[in-house]
């Protein structure tokens, strides 16, 4: 891995001077603070839309529906970020030529993309974390608290379901000259994973299928398989990154 | 560019003096589709010297240096630095390595010393070495006052003088230039070929270059391609003294353009020419036989009576043997100052 330690701190500078990691934690921290708020309100909401016409009875809300509806928005505005900050990750290098700098010097292949997949996992850590924070934060306010081992765990997993979907376009980044065509991939599979974690059998070993096991770990649960879904998903982001490595072995700049 | 350039040149030893071959490449062959870009090339590179690969747009140079850098693989044949054989994963030979692109592309986000920095920790530099080089680079490149401002906001120029410090910030043996001054203004350009003539005996230079006048200036050896095959190869003057026939030039006043077309059947009539060529108000007469022209010549223009401003027996240049040996149809590719026009046609 010749070059690793001088391209992540290249890779992390550069998601810091392109904004990319202010942003992406910005919106983490609203999805984080709006999720246990919409949870809280949503009854109030749907009863001053309806007025009087209609009567919608809800039951009152609790710390449950505040981490069901972080894990919703997480899996789905997480997931289209993970896709965005991966889509351009390699392929634009390419395109600009950049890879073709970074690559004429002693750095490995495999190092320059390991460097981008670590920048990128950070960045959603972090931006993870602070979401995490913030919904903590307002649940405890609102409804009371949550287990913090418990809820911690959880978002660990919803992370490692984040990587795994940025892993899925930053291969397709790395078989192709186009961002485009790598977020195409990216949401593909984000479609395609969804429509599969339908199947029980095979549901729960896909990134998405750590869902479950997240909001057992989140709600204080007992007798949930927490590892064999993690392990799944683990080897699924490290098969992706080994295809992706072999791919860009044999590329030309 | 200024001052410290023999201090770099001295500071650049890591290979030994011009003995066997930095660079080898054997039936190099690349194929893009129906292009075929490297046609079984064959090239030796001497230990220290400084090469130059001259040839029409799209005669392979780019794909040649973009081969023997490592960022591309030859359909055939094969290539070697300093014994060791070329391939796209070798970081431990680009250790030696010096690359300059012919359009260099940087992180816009990074300052200029920044990506200096990145450069030298790939090359294993840290701590007051790093600092000291990045600064002996930026002053030698001139980019001194620009080193903290964004790549994004540099000029051409100065990203190509950013390329060359980057390119030599770890004092390579190996250095692949590919058109380093196309990007330069006339006083950039001429430090940075003092810069290259300084590293002779020191590093190993190849040197890509729409500019005749520039390799015939530094280059020790010089290598001709055309149509992704080696027209020829060998030292400067070796490759002078074979193919460059005598040659007289003309230039007649302005407004005399009948009697100077009539001058040149006359001249293209005479039994010891053997080419005349009238472009930009010059007329070039290549001969046979020195003598007989001397004589010749100007009896003709007396008769035709065409005033000349200038009549001179010429050096046979770098850009007689071009036209030569890659044929007529190069002159379409050459300008009047000995430059080769840019074509649409990517040269990889």
């Amino acid at each position: 891995m010749s070059g690793f330690a001088a391209l992540l701190r290249k890779e992390l500078l550069e998601q810091w001077r392109t904004t990319r990691l202010p942003l992406v934690a910005t919106v983490f921290l609203l999805v984080g603070l709006s999720s246990p708020l919409l949870a809280r309100f949503t009854p109030e909401i749907l009863k001053a839309v309806g007025g009087d016409q209609f009567q919608i009875v809800l039951p009152t809300p609790t710390a449950t529906d505040a981490y069901d509806q972080l894990a919703k928005n997480l899996g789905q505005f997480g997931a289209l970020i993970a896709v965005l900050l991966a889509m351009g990750s390699v392929a634009t290098e390419k395109e600009r030529g950049t890879a073709a700098l970074i690559l004429t010097k002693p750095a490995s292949r495999g190092a320059f993309l390991l460097a981008k997949i670590v920048a990128i996992a950070t960045t959603l850590g972090v931006s993870t974390a602070i979401a995490a924070a913030g919904a903590w934060f307002y649940t405890l306010v609102l409804f009371g608290p949550l287990p913090v081992a418990g809820f911690m765990a959880a978002m660990i997993l919803q992370w490692l379901a984040l990587v795994a979907y940025a892993a899925i376009t930053f291969l397709g980044s790395t078989l192709t000259r186009s961002a485009l065509a790598a977020a195409g991939l990216g949401v593909a599979a984000f479609i395609v994973l969804g429509i599969l974690g339908i199947v029980p059998a095979i549901g729960r070993y896909l990134p998405a299928g750590l869902g479950g096991p997240a909001r057992a770990l989140a709600l204080g649960q007992a007798g949930v398989d927490v590892l064999g879904p993690t392990i799944a998903s683990v080897v699924f982001v490290a098969g992706l990154l080994v295809v992706a490595g072999l791919a860009f072995r044999r590329q030309e700049l | 560019m200024t001052a410290s350039l023999t201090a770099a040149a001295t500071t650049s030893a890591m290979s030994g003096p011009a003995t066997g071959l930095a660079i080898e490449a054997h039936g190099l062959t690349k194929q893009f589709g129906a292009i075929l870009a490297l046609d079984r090339l064959d090239l030796g590179v001497p230990r220290g010297s400084i090469f130059g690969l001259l040839g029409p747009n799209g005669a392979g140079k780019t794909t040649t240096i973009r081969i023997l850098a490592g960022l591309a693989r030859p359909t055939a044949g094969s290539a070697s630095l300093a014994g060791v054989r070329v391939g796209l994963n070798q970081p431990e030979l680009r250790r030696r390595l010096g690359y300059l692109d012919q359009d260099p592309r940087f992180y816009g986000w990074m300052k200029g010393r920044e990506l200096l920095e990145l450069v030298g920790r790939l090359h294993g530099l840290s701590g007051p070495e790093l600092r000291s080089r990045v600064a002996e680079m930026l002053e030698l490149t001139g980019l001194t006052a620009a080193a903290e401002r964004r790549i994004g906001g540099y000029s051409g120029g100065m990203r190509q003088r950013l390329g060359i410090a980057q390119a030599l910030l770890h004092r390579p043996q190996i250095l692949f230039l590919d058109e380093p001054v196309s990007s330069l203004d006339p006083e950039g350009r001429r430090d940075l070929l003092q810069l290259i003539a300084g590293l002779r005996g020191d590093a190993t230079v190849v040197l890509s270059t729409h500019v005749l006048s520039d390799v015939e200036r530094i280059c020790d050896r010089v290598a001709i391609l055309h149509r992704g095959r080696r027209v020829t190869e060998g030292p400067l003057e070796a490759l002078l003294a074979a193919h460059a026939r005598p040659i007289y030039r003309l230039v007649p006043a302005p407004g005399q353009d009948a009697l100077v077309s009539a001058l040149v059947d006359r001249l293209r009539a005479a039994p010891w020419t053997t080419d005349v060529s009238a472009t930009a108000g010059l007329l070039r007469v290549t001969v046979s036989d020195p003598d007989a022209a001397a004589g010749g010549i100007l009896p003709l223009v007396v008769a035709g009576g065409v005033v000349l401003e200038s009549f001179e027996r010429a050096r046979p240049t770098l850009e007689d043997v071009f036209l030569q040996l890659v044929g007529p149809a190069a002159a379409d590719d050459l300008d009047g100052r000995g430059f080769v026009r840019p074509r649409e046609v990517p040269d990889r």
